[in-house]
């Protein structure tokens, strides 16, 4: 009753494809947007845009990277944090080296730069595929890796191997302060989701679908897999350098190459996985579910009033992950996204029976 | 590329290798003895690599899952091993760590496979991440986060052979060689085991087919438990070698990332892959790191593994003894 | 009524976020000084992580419990764990600060670089005793940085002084095997320049985290033969290196470790075969008979409130290091509050207080630490306060100092802080103070 798409005709094509067809999830997306601008920085704690919304931002954004390869294009992939890597480095090399260049401007070409190496790294997924690419691609995450820690010039000779982002500043303005760096992030992540949920609806991500879910029949009517292979790294690693230059500029502020190193590229498969397999939405839910998890469990010990030390307390957070991990996948295999969709659903005839 | 030209490809990439191995000592680089000594220990690091890399091996032959949780196994298992001989002599102590190993074995057929059964490899991969960490977190609440010695009597001081022939002699880690002794011995009883008795020919019926040996009355559900079961051994033997080296501490399970390369290099489904891959990683890994790491700045054996393992599978994509996989529509 | 549903949902999702923000907001007014204690207690560098956390954090409990605080202010705090991951303690920093701390010990270099530009905007001091960067010393760029006791270009440049001791150290070879992080890194520009003044070759190996293959490593030092080892590890990586030096038959005399290289859980997995292993400490070593310990069995194990498992870990080296962080914590705030008054102190008036630190060997003696902690002296100009250290050696059961003091060549070292100070306060931004002008 609440979510019904009876009554909306389309009747042209373009009406048809438009971005998001339902009148109710455009005006729920935009009301999200709208609250998000709106009324979120008025109403969240610091703490809340420190610790939670702001990593939840950009690692939503770095996790619809990994979901256009993994999910829409099927090529499992465990080198994401190397590519956030070459985003940051690529970041604070172009931000050093061109100081007057617009910072937006730095991170878009940051993006490009894990472009280019996303491209070359996924090259060989046109001859590996399944296991095989998924442990090639640690090739990707291990040499990333170790070039950030070993090469000089990324690092600008820092004798610790550690760097720090310049200061924020857009156009003169200032992005100090929790909620202005949220802005900030909000504003990026919002713009790339809808160039994200767009791809996937063109040609380009109904040929990555084919190219999943059937290489060979896709291939057979026409798609080369070359060409789609190849776009989906090329996309993929853009979204997901870019979430690396913003982690280290906006989130961190300092680091070195263990902030990406393979648990970071675990953790972003998770996310992708329990939020569900190609889905825009389940990106962001995926993102939320495993950001907020382990700052929950933490806390949960104090508000049942149990005193718990911190080893056991990390120790039962690890089983727990662990446990919900399996759990989902045994209860939910497609992810958070498809329990959004069953809501829908039920919504779609509530409150009636049938 | 057809057949043919493969095989060209790969004994060229074989021969391009071995040159590679042989470089540093024919240009002059290294001495033989000091040559020799990195070949010895890059192949006794090698060995033990092939040991997890079997027990990765016989979990995706039998069931097609990509155990993730094997480095979180050895872990436990040597854990379980060390907290226990606290308490009771050795042999004891390893009786009830094989019988835990098998109940976890158990376990994780129980509540992980069952439900997930005919589900994608993806799914299932990402079902034993979860398995590693429940395990790491659980090994760490009941035996606690301490590095602890494991001592089974083996020799920690090299021996210098062939003292007399060059100066310096060449070292040889005895403990290396008692630990590549116990593995390849492990690796012949599990061949052994497959090729000869009933349950290792099911085993084998099992990895062919699934749908085939269940419909000739082979129980999947029991084969899965043992197969869980066997790799939970593999593992417990791994973590004794590692832990008597390293001492028995957290970093034990990262052993999971050596062995990938490995089994990629083998071919996920066979057992003289992962023996034939381990010894090459092990070789390139070390020679790499000796010879090539100070041009480089060094520290690059991590990824060195993971871009031979790649440049393999360029030429061979199923790895040098996988299965050769044909696409249908 | 539309969505309301999807309202509901989303309002509850965000009560539950605003919950655990509102939780952390609640507990800040009140009348103690709070300090986060992050640690590692899991992973890779437990072993040598829990040590540390347990001395800081019982030395914290004695204060309270001894002395009913600082000058009679509570103090409270709260462990987060970190897993020496950067971006786990930039997140435990996060979540703490909202609780008004006025110092953080990260334990961690990586961190510390991570943070170092934070604290500066949340006025909020950072005390790294014996670890994080080296040109913090220089209070005039880095006013909320306090390396207390000693940094690791101290330590290279005394380590560097011990081995000259054995003979002149021209044409002679030392090799660094370091932790590959901003922590194993620090020493090498030091090294680097000792090794042009002093004419010896530095090969530099590093160890990819954790450190658990260093087979690689090992042969390389025994092809290159050097006259020394000097190791820059932490965690298991430690204890790996001593055992591979054993299984390629390098002198354990001629390794020297830094202070974070010579613990208890670092020579223990190799037992005998460690004796002779060497390490320059921060002028502590294993000691056990000091007032501080006996009050940490009275006040805190006797009474079953000890954090440590078991009270045999009470006066472990690196339970001691823990003990002595949290020593200049409690002293800088007692500092402050000499100038400003017997009350909860900000984080301002602390840093003000680590700057005019002042301990004495009689007020050392006092506080029941003789002989564990040099005098120390900070001032804006130098914000390290003491930098000395000794070597102990393992006789394969327990740590004994083998060498007289020894003292870091500030003559040689202040330049190159200085140099490196600019360079940072260029990069950022930051117009150094006048140390002249600082009272």
């Amino acid at each position: 009753m609440i979510y019904r798409e009876t009554g909306q005709y389309k009747t042209t094509y373009e009406a048809d494809q438009q971005l998001f067809p339902i009148l109710q999830d455009r005006i729920f997306v935009l009301l999200v947007i709208a609250f998000a601008f709106g009324a979120v920085p008025f109403l969240a704690s610091e703490y809340l845009f420190r610790a939670i919304l702001t990593p939840f931002l950009i690692l939503s954004l770095a996790a619809i990277g990994l979901n256009i390869l993994v999910g829409y294009c099927g090529q499992v992939s465990l080198g994401t944090g190397g590519f956030m890597a070459v985003g940051a480095y690529a970041a604070y090399n172009l931000a050093l080296r061109l100081p007057d260049l617009n910072l937006l401007v730095v991170f878009v070409l940051a993006g490009l730069c894990a472009t280019v190496v996303g491209v070359l790294f996924g090259l060989p997924s046109l001859r590996i595929k399944g296991f095989y690419l998924a442990v090639a691609t640690l090739a990707a995450q291990f040499f990333l890796d170790w070039a950030f820690a070993r090469i000089g010039w990324f690092t600008n000779y820092a004798p610790s191997g550690s760097v720090s982002a310049p200061p924020l500043v857009i156009l003169g303005w200032e992005v100090v302060g929790p909620v202005r760096k949220y802005l900030l992030v909000l504003g990026i992540v919002c713009v790339f989701a809808l160039v994200a949920r767009n791809l996937v609806r063109g040609a380009i991500g109904r040929s990555w679908m084919a190219m999943r879910d059937m290489d060979v029949a896709a291939e057979v009517i026409g798609i080369r897999p070359l060409y789609a292979k190849v776009t989906a790294f090329a996309v993929s690693s853009f979204f997901v350098g870019l979430s690396g230059a913003l982690w280290a500029f906006v989130y961190l502020g300092a680091w070195e190459p263990l902030a990406f190193d393979v648990n970071r590229s675990f953790q972003l498969l998770f996310m992708v996985i329990i939020g569900g397999l190609g889905s825009i939405l389940g990106s962001f839910l995926g993102a939320a579910f495993i950001v907020i998890l382990p700052l929950a469990l933490n806390q949960m010990p104090g508000w049942l009033g149990v005193e718990m030390s911190t080893a056991l307390i990390s120790h039962i957070e690890l089983m727990v992950f662990g446990a919900l991990i399996v759990f989902f996948l045994i209860v939910e295999p497609h992810g958070l996204a498809r329990l959004w969709a069953i809501g829908k659903e039920k919504l779609r005839l509530w409150p009636f029976p049938h | 590329m057809n057949i043919f030209q493969q095989k060209w490809m790969t004994g060229l990439l074989l021969a391009a290798l071995a040159v590679g191995a042989l470089a540093p000592m024919l240009s002059g680089v290294a001495g033989f003895p000091q040559w020799l000594e990195v070949v010895l220990g890059g192949l006794m690091s090698g060995v033990l690599y092939s040991l997890v890399a079997l027990g990765l091996v016989l979990i995706f032959k039998a069931s097609g899952v990509f155990n993730f949780a094997q480095g979180a196994m050895v872990l436990f298992a040597a854990l379980t091993l060390v907290r226990l001989m606290e308490k009771m002599p050795f042999v004891v102590a390893l009786a009830i760590a094989a019988l835990v190993m098998v109940a976890i074995a158990w376990l994780v057929e129980r509540l992980v496979l069952r439900p997930l059964v005919n589900q994608e490899g993806i799914v299932l991969f990402m079902a034993t991440l979860g398995v590693a960490y429940f395990i790491d977190g659980i090994g760490q609440i009941i035996w606690g986060s301490d590095i602890y010695t494991l001592d089974i009597g083996m020799p920690k001081e090299p021996k210098i052979l062939l003292e007399k022939t060059f100066e310096g002699g060449i070292l040889v880690s005895m403990e290396d060689v008692i630990a590549a002794v116990i593995a390849a011995a492990l690796v012949g009883a599990l061949a052994l085991f497959f090729q000869k008795t009933g349950t290792g020919r099911a085993l084998r019926a099992v990895a062919d087919d699934h749908q085939a040996a269940q419909s000739i009355g082979i129980p999947l559900g029991r084969i899965w438990v043992i197969v869980w079961s066997v790799s939970g051994l593999v593992a417990l033997v791994a973590g004794i070698i590692w832990g008597s080296k390293l001492g028995v501490q957290f970093s034990l399970q990262l052993i999971a990332l050596k062995a990938l390369p490995v089994v990629i290099l083998g071919g996920f489904t066979s057992i003289p892959g992962a023996i034939l891959g381990g010894l090459i990683i092990g070789l390139g890994e070390k020679l790499s790191e000796v010879y090539l790491g100070p041009l480089l700045g060094g520290g690059i054996e991590n990824w060195f593994a993971y871009v031979l393992a790649l440049v393999f599978l360029l030429v061979r994509p199923e790895g040098l003894f996988g299965e050769k996989h044909i696409d249908r529509v | 009524m539309k969505h309301t549903w999807k309202w509901k949902a989303a309002a509850a999702a965000l009560a539950l976020a605003g919950g655990i923000g509102a939780a952390q907001d609640a507990l800040a007014q009140s009348k103690e000084i709070f300090v986060p204690v992050l640690v590692y207690r899991t992973g890779a560098y437990a072993p040598n992580g829990a040590p540390w956390a347990d001395g800081f954090v019982d030395y914290l409990k004695l204060v309270n419990a001894r002395d009913g605080g600082v000058n009679g202010v509570k103090i409270a705090y709260e462990e987060c764990e970190t897993g020496y991951a950067t971006d786990r303690g930039v997140e435990c920093y996060e979540r703490l600060k909202s609780k008004k701390p006025v110092a953080v010990n990260p334990l961690s270099t990586g961190i510390t670089f991570a943070l170092t530009e934070k604290v500066a905007n949340d006025k909020i001091v950072l005390m790294t005793t014996g670890y994080g960067r080296a040109d913090s010393v220089d209070g005039s760029v880095f006013a909320w940085n306090f390396p207390f006791l000693g940094t690791y270009w101290d330590a290279a440049d005394m380590l560097v002084q011990e081995v000259a001791k054995k003979g002149n150290l021209k044409g002679k070879k030392i090799a660094l095997v370091y932790h590959d992080s901003p922590y194993g890194k620090e020493p090498i520009p030091v090294l680097e320049a000792l090794a042009k003044q002093k004419g010896f070759t530095l090969v530099k190996l590093p160890v990819t985290h954790p450190g658990v293959e260093q087979k690689a490593t090992w042969l390389q030092v025994r092809q290159q033969r050097p006259d020394y080892v000097f190791l820059w590890g932490w965690g298991v990586m430690n204890s790996t290196a001593i055992k591979e030096a054993i299984a390629v038959s390098y002198p354990r005399l001629q390794m020297y470790g830094v202070w974070w290289s010579g613990a208890e859980p670092d020579v223990l997995p190799a037992e005998m075969a460690a004796k002779g292993y060497n390490a320059i400490t921060m002028g502590h070593s294993a000691e056990k008979d000091r007032p501080v310990h006996k009050d940490m069995l009275k006040f805190l194990y006797d009474k079953g409130q000890g954090t440590a498992a078991k009270k045999e870990e009470v006066g472990s080296v690196l339970y001691n290091r823990g003990m002595i962080s949290a020593m200049m914590l409690v002293e800088s705030i007692k500092s402050a509050q000499s100038k400003y008054g017997k009350r909860v102190m900000t984080g301002e008036e602390v840093r003000w207080g680590a700057e005019h630190l002042n301990l004495d060997a009689a007020k050392i003696k006092a506080i029941g630490f003789e002989g564990m902690v040099q005098p120390v002296k900070t001032s804006c100009m130098d914000h390290g306060g003491a930098h000395r250290g000794r070597i102990h050696t393992w006789d394969g059961k327990e740590w004994s100092y083998t060498s007289d003091m020894l003292e870091a060549n500030q003559k040689f070292l202040r330049p190159m802080i200085e140099a490196s100070a600019k360079k940072y306060a260029q990069e950022k931004h930051i117009t150094p103070r006048d140390c002249s002008k600082e009272k």
